[in-house]
Formats: C-alpha cells, structure tokens, sequence
C-alpha cells in the first residue's frame, strides 16, 4: 500500500512539474550532434548486402535477408488499419546509420563517444555498470537494496553498448545486441529467428527481416530466473533514418525473465518510419514479462513529423505451462500499428496483455492483439485502457481464437475507451474465433466520457482541470499500470500525465 | 487496389442471369441502372473480403442456384391466431389468388412492378436510394444486384396508425428456384405499421426491403426465416429513422444451409431508437451469419442489438456488428450483445463486434460471450427431478430469451416462443 502512496505522490508532483513546463512538452525532442556514417539513401539488394558485410554476418544470414527482401518486393502495404497518412516512400529512407565513433568497436563503455554517453544520461538511462536504478520499491522492501537492471542500448541502427554482461554471464543468460548473437551464438540464432514471425508474415516484418541492424538478443538457459531485468533504450538520433530493431528473447524451460524496452526519438518535422520485430520463445514452465514504454516523438499539435511505428511483437508459448505477459504503455509516435500477441501452443500454457494507447493531438494508434490458443487448458486476459484527446484516433483490434483442440480454454477481453473533447475518435475491432464448447469466452468493451462529477470533485478540491484529468486519467488506467514493473509504472503515470497535456480548456 | 477479375465477372454473370425488367418509369430505370453499374465496380462479393471471412459467398453468387428441395410448407403457419393481412409470394411470385385483400385503413399496398411503372410516385424516395446509402463505408453487393434486378415485392405506404399486421408469407414448391424480392416501405409520420414475414421462399433467396421511418413513426418487424434444409438467403433491410421514431426487427431463423442478414440502420433524427434483435438455432450443416451496421447521426438516439446463436453438430454463427458514431451525435446510447451457445465440440461461434466514435459525450458498450450450457444451472434443474434433457431446453430457451423480450407484440413474442420449443422437442427426437 505504502508503495502505491508513494507513486501516487510522485505522479502528483510531476503532473504539477509538468503543467508548469507547458513549453517543453516532448521532453526528449533534443538531437544529439553525433558524426554518423549513414549507408547510401534507398533500399535495394546492395543496402541488403551492405548491411549484412558491416554486421560480419554469416553467408546463411546474408540468403535469409535477400530472401525475405525479395519477398518484400511482392507485397503490398496494409491498407486495414484505421490510420492515414501520406504514403511512404521506402527509396527516401536510410537504412543504415550509427554513430562513426562506432565504426571500430569500441573494447569498452570508456571508448564510446562521450556526446553519446551524454545522450543516455539525458534519457535517464544508466548505461554505467555501477548505476543502480534506485526503485520505488515497496517500504517493506527496504529500498536501501536498489533494483538491477541490465540495459542494451540502442542508438539509430546499433546497439552501443550492455551492461552487467558479467554478472548475467554467471547466471548462463545471454544478453547482448543481435549482431553479436549472430556472431557468437549463430546456432541460437539460427534455430530460433523468423520461428515465431516469419520472413513473410506481413509487409514491415519482411521489411524488417531484410534490413534489420540491430535490436536485442536474450537466451534464458533451463530453470534459471535471470537475476535482473533486462532492458533495451532505442533511440533514433539520425535524420531520415529508419531503425528497424530486431528482438528475439528464448526462454528455456523453467526460466524466468522480465525485459523492458523504451523509446524516444528527436523531434522532426519530417516522418520517420520504424519498423521493428519482436520474438519470444517459452518453452515448457518458463514466463517471459516484456513492458515496453513507447514514447517516440509524437509530432506537433498540427501532426507535423513524428514516428510512424510498424511493428510486430509475438510470443510462442511453445511449451506446457508457459507464460507470456506484454504490458504496453503507447503514448509517442504519430502512427502506431501494433499488435503484440500470443500463440498459446503449449497445453495450460497462458498470455496476458495489458495495454494503455494514449493518443493525443493528431496521433493515431492502432493497436491490441492476437490470443491464439491451440493447446488445452490455456488462459489469456486482455485488457486495454485505450485514451483519446485532441484529434486523435484510437483503436483497439484484436483476435481471440479458440481452436477446436484447444479444450477448457479461457479467455477474458476487456477494452475501455476514454474520450476527452469532441473532436477525436474511439474505435473498437475486436475478433472473437470459437471453435469448442468448452472453452469460454467473454468480451467487454465500453466507450465513456471523462466522468464530470469525478472532475468536478477533484477541481473543488482545488485541483486545476488539467491535474484532474490527468488523476482521473490514471485510475482509468490502474489495472494496467499495476501489471507494470515498479520502474516502469513510474514513469509511465508521468507519461500519461504529459502526454494529455492541452488536451483540455 | 484493382478489382479482382473473378469478383467483376461472377457480378456480371448474375446480372446475366437476371435480366432488369423494361418499360419502367425514367427514375425507376436509373436507380437500375446505377445499382447494377455500382454492382459492377465493387464486384460480387468473395470470400477474401473483409465483410466475408465468416460467411463463404460461393453459393449465393453462382449463375446457376444450387439444388434446393421444396418442403411441404408448415402447417398451421406462425401467427395464424393473429389477424393479419395475408400476402402470399410462391417460390418469390406474388400470387393476388392466396392473398387478401389488400384495401385497408391508413395503408396502401401495391406490387413493385405497378409502382416502379408510375411516373410520379413516392417510392422514387425511397428505392435505390437507402440501399445506395447504405453502400458505403462498406459495399454490399447483393443488395445492389437486388435494386438492379429485382421484379417481385410489395410497395407498402402506411398514413396512419394500422390496426392489422401485413404478413408476407413466401412458400417454396419448386425445388431449385432461385427468387429475388424487393420491398419498399414507408412509415410517414406519427404512423405505425407491423410487418410479419415467415417461409422458406425458393431454393436461393435475395431479398432487399428499405424502410423509411419518418420522424415519430413506429415500424416494427417479425420474422421467422423457413424451415428448409437446402434453403440459403441473403437479405437486406437498409432503415433509415427519424426524430423520435422507432425502429424494431427481430429475426428468427431455425434451418437452412446458409443465411446471412444484413441490416443498415441510419439515425438521422434526434431522440431515434432502433432495435435489431435476432436468435438461430442451428443444427448440423448450417452457417448463420448477422451482419448489423448501424450509424448514429443525431443526438440522443438509442440503438440495441441482441443477438443469441445456439449451435450443435457443427453449426456455424455469425455476427458481425457495428456502431458508428458520428461527430456530433452527442448522448447516444448504444448497446451491443452477442452471445454463442455450444451445445458440442464441433459447433463455432464467430464474432466481430465493432464501435467506431467519433463524438465524446456517448455511453457505447458491446458485450459478446461463447460457452456451453452453465452446468451449475443443468445441476439445479436436474437436481430438482427435471430430466436432464428438458433441463437443457429449459436453459437453451431461457438463454435466447432476452432477444425475444425484444418483439413488443407479447402474442408475436409467444408465437415465436412456441416455435422455439417445438424446435427444441423435434430436436430431441430426431
């Protein structure tokens, strides 16, 4: 309880810290000036190659990008999603940037660029090995003992740099960037890469499977819990850039591990597109926890520049008993596309995804996802807290799939949105697939108004409407901020807070 | 994206198959003529499509129908007890010789084809013109075939309040008929009129009715979809609901290989309420799919939809349904229910309930569940010296209750209740 207070006083604080910076309302709009070596403009079998030669990868994985490229080349754009935008031209994009300090890899966090080390302590990233993230833990817990998290950082296309390699090599977890798997783990990688989205599966995976540059690889080896929580920052930094990160974690049986990924990126005026993949593999009793706070620049009030976020996120529940839970806090880009899913193949096997989209301005979100079940006994709960303000347009969609082995499943889907103003949009698209009589399964969705009498008490107690709305806001997204890592629930209540800033009077 | 050329020749074809009638009035032509050239455009719908993923078209859009055999009709017919006026179609041909008369206070009934002949008529507001509304933002393609072909239905206008019920009965003799039947409808204002409609009707069946309810007029809709194995239909009701007037349809359907209804209902008027309600039971080889688009374009309106789907020995239902809110449509109320009831392994229930909002000031919610027979409940029953089998009608009839709360008309209500039961007994039988 003690911990709730605290975070809840927290919020308070910031949401007031906020308001008054009415100026600064994309705190991580700024642009590093780092030298980087972008590869040619435009996209064709030579950037495929280009890529592959810089990464030193294997001749197999060279096959498996061209393949996937020359797939690409056949496919058609999804035209379903309830978002517009400009069509993308994918010839005027870079595919390929990192900072030129990268060039020769650095031996250790000392060679890296200081300007991109200041970049990372401006996001607030504790890049060092000594920097403890000094937790909003439970005053049970004694906070004197601070929580350990292991970060990968992304910057532009490469990972620059992990932490804590030691301690989690000790423990037999792998964690480290994509390309170094590729080189020290190709067996891993091969074995598991595209095995749970397929080069084919849709048109920005195919595009990420070709020219994907970096991204996080995890392998959790059988019965160990990783000691820490994992976590990757992306960053895109580089004009015109696209980042196409690629995140595989293997969870092996019995093994346990929670993964955190955030996102910013500089404010533009031009689009950016991004486009990343994310596998997971659970195999027999092992639980993956993968929270993401995505906050990549937004746009401006009028929808100028901004993110357009393509990506594909799914887990394979591969064995019995495994476990999956996506938590899911989009508040940035100026597109989202984004189903993060679970295919329950594994008998009492379970996945859970709580998710809260906060569009604001002229964002677009279109977002939820995929509860496959194919295995017997397996459970899955949605919920999704889906906040629309400004001009925005917000939509859940989403597939819940009961096939007929899939014997005494369950399934609980509940979708809420919250409109604020008159001018944006609340959509809902759920698919419900049942196939057996055994299985259950509930929906419940709900579209509302910001409740007048609860503003109404918070402004007669001297709240201004904006630090109402914002409270208001909060406890409409409660279920979900709970099933977030302390951490992260921080920072993700103070996001909500910032991210409907001038969505009121 | 370019039309698929499958999609554009299997519309051609079916317009082949079904020549528009000639020698009708100028409007009459036209609204013809751009139905069939908006047919054309989107093409005959595939199973690719979107709107489609549940329901395989094939069957509805083959030149040729496929076989169908005719049934002795039901004997007594539903709502027998209740007066009524009686108009009888035979194998999707109105037949004056089985009908009443149709002379009656505050209505006036005639054939499609006298209507559609007359230059100046008011039905020019109505044919084409919902069903062309109703068009977009999602194409339905057989509804346009029907406007660009359609010979057979009625032109009803009801004036005042009308004391009996029009009941349309479509009975099906010849085995592989194939019949396309049009209705026009208009409630004027602070009128209100009851449509019944029971039968199988032919082999293959495409019926398309527009409704206009003009402001404080009631219009309410019975129907009991035909007992036929073979039968397959696709129909249309496109519903267009003024200030304070209401708009009631509940369907039933017991039978049949494949039935997809579609219902389009626009409110234009403030203060509005539609109902769309809806039980199947299905047995074996049957697909039932309702498919309901309702736009809120006013402020104040209500909308319901109630839809309950029993399922066994692999029957497949459907529902496909969508509240849009408009800008502006502030303090709708919009309720959304589907529920699926398994009653074995092999049976499916597929659902898509959508909201899409675009005005804040609005309660929008959509529930939808999927299950078996609550054995806690089939426990009770049972433990009280009910047998296990009325135990389960019991509770079957019980669940798709609360769609038959929605007919108004308590002795339609019963009637459709009574049908329930008979189904549930045969069931058990056979």
């Amino acid at each position: 309880m003690n911990a709730l207070d605290n975070v809840k006083e927290g919020v308070d604080q910031d949401t007031v810290d906020a308001v008054r910076n009415v100026g600064a309302r994309y705190k991580y709009g700024w642009n590093s000036d780092i030298e980087t070596d972008y590869a040619p403009k435009g996209l064709n079998e030579d950037i495929v190659r280009l890529i592959s030669a810089k990464k030193e990868e294997p001749e197999w994985m060279l096959e498996w990008r061209l393949q996937a490229y020359r797939r690409w080349l056949t496919m058609d754009e999804p035209e379903w999603a309830m978002v517009h935008y400009p069509k993308i031209d994918f010839q005027d994009q870079f595919y390929y940037a990192q900072p030129r300090s990268m060039t020769e890899r650095p031996k250790s966090l000392d060679e890296v660029d200081p300007e991109l080390l200041r970049t990372y302590e401006k996001l607030g990233i504790p890049l060092k090995e000594q920097m403890i993230l000094a937790g909003v833990e439970g005053a049970e817990e004694a906070a004197a003992e601070g929580r350990k998290v292991a970060v990968d950082a992304v910057f532009d296309s490469v990972s620059v740099g992990t932490t804590f390699k030691k301690e989690l090599a000790e423990a037999g977890v792998i964690f480290c960037s994509i390309s170094e798997a590729l080189r020290e783990h190709p067996e891993l990688v091969r074995k598991y890469l595209g095995s749970v989205v397929p080069q084919s599966d849709n048109f920005y995976a195919t595009l990420n499977s070709a020219v994907f540059s970096d991204g996080s690889f995890v392998y959790v080896p059988e019965g160990v819990r990783c000691p820490m929580e994992l976590s990757t920052y992306f960053r895109i930094n580089a004009e015109n850039t696209g980042q196409f990160e690629r995140t595989l974690i293997i969870a092996d049986k019995g093994s346990y591990v929670s993964y955190l990924e955030g996102c910013t990126a500089p404010m533009r005026d031009t689009n950016q597109l991004h486009a990343a993949v994310v596998e997971i593999v659970a195999l027999e009793d092992a639980e993956v926890k993968y929270s993401t706070v995505q906050n990549w620049y937004p746009g401006d009030e009028e929808g100028k520049g901004g993110i357009y976020n393509f990506v594909t996120k799914r887990a394979d529940c591969r064995g019995d008993r495994s476990k999956v839970m996506w938590t899911q806090v989009e508040t940035g880009s100026a597109v989202t596309w984004k189903y993060p899913s679970c295919i329950l193949r594994g008998d009492d096997s379970q996945g859970e995804f709580y998710s809260i989209a906060i569009a604001n301005n002229m964002q677009q979100a279109d977002t939820g996802t995929k509860m496959i079940h194919l295995g017997k006994n397996t459970r899955s709960r949605i919920v999704s807290k889906g906040i629309s303000a400004g001009k925005a347009q917000n939509t859940y969609r989403g597939l819940v799939s009961m096939h007929p082995k899939a014997a005494n499943s369950r399934n609980y889907t509940q979708c809420d949105s919250l409109l604020i103003g008159d001018q944006c949009g609340a959509h809902t698209v759920p698919y419900i697939e049942c196939r057996n009589n055994s299985s259950r399964v509930e929906h419940e969705a709900t579209t509302s108004k910001v409740d007048d009498d609860q503003l109404f008490y918070c402004r007669q107690r001297g709240m201004d409407e904006e630090e109402a709305v914002a409270l208001v806001v909060n406890g409409f997204c409660k279920e979900v901020l709970q099933a977030l890592p302390m951490e992260f629930a921080v920072e993700a209540q103070k996001l909500v807070a910032i991210s409907l800033e001038g969505s009121v009077g | 994206m370019a039309l698929p050329a499958k999609k554009r020749d299997d519309a051609a074809a079916l317009l082949a198959a079904h020549p528009a009638p000639v020698g009708e009035s100028r409007w009459a032509t036209e609204a013809r003529e751009q139905a069939a050239a908006w047919f054309l455009e989107t093409g005959a719908p595939a199973a690719r499509d979107e709107y489609w993923r549940f329901t395989n078209p094939a069957t509805l859009i083959s030149a040729e129908p496929p076989k169908g055999e005719a049934q002795p009709a039901e004997e007594p017919a539903i709502w027998s007890d209740v007066e009524r006026i009686r108009i009888v179609f035979v194998d999707g041909v109105f037949r004056p010789d089985l009908s009443d008369d149709l002379a009656e206070e505050n209505l006036t009934i005639e054939p499609l084809s006298d209507a559609l002949s007359v230059d100046i008529h008011w039905a020019r507001d109505v044919f084409g013109l919902l069903e062309g509304r109703g068009q977009a933002p999602v194409p339905r393609p057989l509804a346009s075939l029907n406007t660009a072909v359609a010979r057979q239905g009625m032109v009803i206008r009801a004036t005042g309040k009308v004391s009996r019920p029009v009941a349309m009965r479509y009975l099906h003799e010849e085995d592989d008929c194939d019949a396309v039947i049009r209705h026009v409808i208009r409630v004027d204002e602070g009128a209100s009129f009851t449509l019944l409609e029971n039968g199988p009707a032919a082999a293959r069946f495409n019926k398309c009715m527009e409704v206009e309810v003009a402001d404080g007029a009631e219009f309410h809709h019975v129907r009991s979809q035909g007992r036929e194995h073979e039968r397959r239909a696709v129909t249309h009701i496109f519903a267009r609901v003024g200030a304070n007037a209401l708009f009631k349809t509940f369907t039933m359907t017991a039978n049949g290989r494949l039935t997809r209804n579609e219902c389009v209902v626009e409110m234009t008027g403030d203060n509005g309420s539609a109902h769309i309600a809806g039980c199947c039971l299905g047995d074996g080889s049957f697909l039932h799919d309702d498919t309901v688009f309702i736009t809120h374009d006013a402020e104040h309106c209500e909308s319901r939809q109630v839809f309950k789907k029993v399922l066994r020995n692999g029957a497949t239902g459907v529902f496909q349904g969508k509240i849009l809110v408009k800008p502006g449509a502030q303090k709708t109320d919009g309720y959304q229910i589907s529920q699926g009831l398994l009653l074995d392994d092999n049976s499916q229930f597929l659902a898509k309930p959508e909201l899409e909002i675009y005005a804040d000031d609005v309660a929008c919610s959509h529930g939808s569940t999927v299950g078996a027979v609550d054995p806690t409940a089939l426990f009770y029953l049972t433990s009280r010296g009910v047998p296990k089998d009325a135990a389960q009608d019991m509770l079957v009839l019980a669940f798709v209750d609360e769609a038959v709360q929605e007919i108004a008309d308590e002795r339609l209500a019963d009637d459709i209740r009574a049908r329930l039961q008979a189904w549930m007994a045969r069931r058990r039988q056979g």
